[in-house]
């Protein structure tokens, strides 16, 4: 299989800082360490540096895509992606969640609240996936 | 409501209504667990914190227990920033009881994210109980290892995946496992091996045996949209059809509710660590977080009291506040 995970630090730290700089204050409590090197000024700035090219890479190839796991379910529940794109969730409820294909492409791990798993996705089809502790969680991934 | 300054807010530093001493009194209060009593083969329960007097005869019976569940030890949301301090005062609760019960069901969800240290801390509370506990697993037991260190530590003498039974005072226990193997979209699930031992467990029996059955996931469709139901439990039921008395005990759902149907009892119990809300009536079945004003009356206890023979629907709520 093609396939492979992953879960790059660059990415998952561009995620936290460009969420910092979109969500305001009570988000970036969630991140600790943006917050705490903040200490007033402009909040991601001295440590986003790298991270921030990185989005902005991300950004132009349009190969990163978000999805929310909030309120026992996941947003947007169905995605449709070109090859080579990272999705990546992010557990917001105050309740554990995982993310798990139903044909075994890729199996997170628990992913408590604010923790992140990312895939990327190289073959097209279709991916349909579920939280293996509350399974009437469903999502798609479609990648065409 | 005339006590009400026994309870007005002393701290309130984020300003929402609620302070952490007077939520951990109304956790107390309701998150407590439930006191069994079996009484010519039939289950009476009661909330912790509204026994009968022990001299009565609603107390009395050949045997009893309490089932506590959803300690959920690891948690530290605001719904419940100290779910230790809930899960110690059920302890002290199941401690000061004027009947004493012989032993303790843990109905699962032990854990939040079966973490070790996590499990130590609900075994060392329980300790002081100086009761034996039994255990089955809940979701959060189970991740990422399908529950091999749960087994190791509560179902060194069970089958499969940790189903056991066992008897006292002529009553038959059944732990049931229906957490494991949960499919996209589905229920919980108790699975084919499961259920053929459950047939083999209960054939020998005879039919005055009284049933108490114990499990995670509601063996009764609660409100499967949330998942609150088990795929095939009517299988399992089926093999328990020719018992006289027949109760299920469940947790999960973070509510006390019962339901008649026919000769079974279905009860769930109040979680020891947070509310959820009662079926369909929020947009997920994430933990409840109420103004401190209304926390009582959303906290209300359920005080249950199941007579052989009223085949309906049977929930005696008793709020608060």
């Amino acid at each position: 299989m093609s396939i492979g995970v992953r879960i790059g630090i660059a990415v998952l730290a561009t995620v936290s800082c460009a969420l910092t700089a979109t969500t305001g204050v009570d988000e970036v409590l969630a991140f600790g360490a943006p917050a705490r090197t903040a200490a007033g000024e402009s909040i991601a700035e001295p440590a986003a540096q790298a991270p921030t090219q990185a989005a902005q890479t991300a950004a132009q190839t349009g190969n990163v895509v978000e999805v929310k796991v909030d309120n026992f379910s996941f947003s947007p529940q169905t995605i449709t992606i070109k090859p080579g794109t990272t999705v990546i969730w992010t557990n917001r409820d105050d309740i554990p969640h995982t993310v798990v294909s139903d044909d075994k492409v890729f199996k997170s791990k628990v992913l408590d609240t604010d923790e992140k798993f990312s895939f990327t996705f190289d073959k097209a089809g279709s991916f349909p996936y579920f939280c293996s502790v509350h399974p009437k969680m469903t999502g798609k991934v479609i990648v065409q | 409501m005339s006590d009400s300054k026994k309870d007005e807010l002393l701290y309130d530093h984020n300003h929402d209504g609620i302070n952490r001493r007077g939520f951990l009194k109304c956790m107390a209060w309701a998150g407590t667990g439930t006191l069994c009593v079996m009484q010519g083969g039939v289950l009476k329960s009661f909330a912790l914190n509204r026994l009968p007097d022990p001299k009565s005869a609603a107390a009395a019976g050949e045997l009893s227990f309490v089932q506590i569940s959803d300690s959920h030890m690891g948690f530290n949301k605001p719904a419940n920033p100290d779910v230790a301090a809930t899960l110690q005062a059920a302890v002290d609760k199941i401690k000061g009881s004027p009947v004493a019960p012989e032993f303790l069901l843990h109905t699962g969800d032990v854990s939040h994210l079966s973490r070790p240290d996590e499990f130590d801390a609900v075994d060392q509370i329980l300790k002081s109980t100086g009761k034996e506990t039994f255990f089955v697993p809940g979701e959060h037991d189970v991740l990422e290892d399908d529950g091999k260190q749960f087994l190791e530590r509560y179902g060194k003498s069970s089958q499969g995946s940790g189903w056991y039974s066992f008897d006292k005072k002529g009553v038959h226990f059944v732990g049931l496992v229906n957490v494991m193997n949960l499919k996209a979209g589905g229920l919980g699930t108790l699975g084919r091996d499961q259920l053929e031992w459950l047939e083999r467990d209960v054939k020998h029996l005879k039919a005055s045996t009284p049933i108490v059955v114990f499990a995670h996931i509601p063996l009764w469709t609660v409100y499967p949209e949330w998942g609150w139901g088990t795929e095939d439990s009517a299988q399992a039921l089926g093999y328990l059809k020719k018992f006289g008395s027949v109760s299920v005990l469940n947790g999960h759902i973070h509510q006390t509710m019962q339901k008649v149907e026919g000769n079974v009892t279905f009860h769930t119990a109040a979680s020891t660590a947070f509310p959820q809300p009662a079926p369909g009536q929020a947009p997920s079945p994430g933990p409840m977080k109420v103004p401190a004003e209304q926390l009582r009356s959303y906290l209300g206890i359920t005080s249950v009291n199941y007579v052989r023979g009223q085949h309906a629907l049977a929930i005696v709520d008793s709020k608060l506040g």
